[in-house]
Order: structure tokens, then sequence, then C-alpha cells
């Protein structure tokens, strides 16, 4: 297996990952901001949050966003580093600001913006590391 | 403070879950080619292992400590806080998978941080 194949293959699963993982998480909050905050902790209460959960389209969206997510990592684990696939896929925090921003209509500050783009410069640098240091 | 505890479980778990899902996967070794029967086989192989299983349930503590906290608290400061998880993750990683975590990688992960840091401000 050549390296530059590799990469590649490496590359199509991370988009995977963060793309699906960002958009899952996305769908998951509107879900739930629609069910509302839980205030009441007695059983019968939390019982209705619960079928109000799983029976909202949003979460049913959001879950199936995420097994898709979880299916690209754990390809792109079988051959790349653990400290290489969790840094470089934080690139889906650019994208979880820019959709919350567009989707659900929340507020970004100046100083969250700039959080932002600094891990974005930090899975810059990671990405310019080895994908893969061990031997399989 | 129930922020503070909710993304602690979050990251630990988190954390201790992915590290034990990637030890898993580690095992199998390079998936190639990438086609769905391929796939399917790898996953049914992958879900017999032992160590998938105390990831998926770790992972599943964090998952929903982070499905009650996504229902009062804003995507946009909740999943970038739970990045906390790139110190332990890296730290996991060096010792307990014996990945090189090179200089040019902890830099990036501190950089990272920074912008945690600085999400969490706002």
């Amino acid at each position: 297996m050549s390296s530059r194949h590799l990469d590649k293959k490496t590359y199509v699963l991370l988009a995977s990952m963060v793309f699906f993982g960002s958009f899952g998480n996305v769908l998951l909050s509107k879900g739930m901001k629609q069910i509302g905050e839980i205030l009441d902790p007695s059983p019968m209460a939390l019982v209705s949050v619960f079928v109000k959960t799983f029976t909202n389209g949003f979460i049913w969206l959001g879950i199936s966003s995420l097994l898709v997510f979880f299916v690209s990592y754990l390809l792109l684990l079988s051959w790349a580093d653990f400290s290489y696939v969790q840094p470089a896929s934080a690139i889906g925090y650019a994208l979880v600001a820019v959709l919350g921003y567009f989707m659900l209509g929340e507020s970004i500050s100046l100083t969250r913006w700039a959080g932002v783009l600094t891990i974005c410069a930090g899975v810059a640098l990671v990405g310019r590391t080895e994908p893969r240091t061990t031997g399989d | 403070m129930r922020l503070v505890l909710f993304i602690a479980i979050i990251v630990l778990c988190g954390t201790a879950g992915d590290i034990a899902v990637s030890h898993a996967m580690k095992q199998i070794g390079e998936v190639h080619p990438l086609t769905p029967a391929v796939i399917l086989g790898v996953l049914a192989r992958a879900f017999r292992m032992r160590w998938m299983w105390i990831g998926i349930g770790l992972e599943a503590v964090g998952f929903f400590s982070l499905l009650a906290l996504l229902s009062w608290a804003d995507v946009s400061v909740v999943v970038p806080a739970t990045a906390l998880s790139y110190v332990t993750g890296a730290c996991g990683a060096k010792f307990l998978l014996n990945e090189k975590v090179a200089p040019l990688r902890w830099a990036g992960v501190l950089l990272v941080c920074l912008g945690v840091a600085l999400v969490s401000i706002s």
C-alpha cells in the first residue's frame, strides 16, 4: 500500500467524519431544543422526555448521521494514529460554529471565532505529521 | 458548576472509550479495500471484540451526558469545550497505544487547547 494511496483514504474518511459528526451534533441539538430543558427529574417526567426524544425526527437524523461518522472513524482507526485522527477531525469545530450560526441562529462572539480559528491552526499543524507511527 | 461536571464526564469517558476502540481497530489492522463487503466483514469482526464493547460503553456514557447537556446549553459552546479531550487523548495515545506524538503534533494539540480556552471565555 503506497503512502499516497493511504493519504487519499485518510482524507476521504476524515472528511466523512467531519461532515457527518458536525451535522449529527447540530441535528441532535435542534431535536433536544424542541424537547426543552429537563427540569423535572421524577421517573415519570424522564420517561416522557425519553419517549419525546426517540420520536423526534431530528434526533433520528442526528443518530443516523453519527452512525456514519462512527463507521468512518472505526475504519480510519484501523490504520491511522488516534493522536492524528482525533486532532485532525477538530476541523469540524469550524463547521459546527458555522452550522450553529446559520441553522440554530446562535450568536457567536469575536472571541469565540478566534478560538475556532486557533483550533483550526492546531489542526493544520497536526495534519503535517505522519498519520501512522505504529506498525501493523 | 453543572456545566463543568457534565463536560468532565463527557471528556473522560469519551477519551477512555476512544482509546479502547482504537486499540480494538489496531488489532484488526488496515481495512482494504473499502468496499461494502469488506467494511461489513470488518464491522462484524470488530463487534465481537471485548475492547470494542468496553470502548462503546464508555463512549455511550459520554454521549448521553452530551445529549442531556445539549438540551440546555449552546452547541457552539458545548462541542468546542469537549475539545479538552485532545490533551487526554494525546496522552492516552502516547502512553497506552504507544503512538509517537511528534513535537509538531503536541504543538497542534496545544493550539487546540488555546482555542478551547478562547471559546470558553466568550
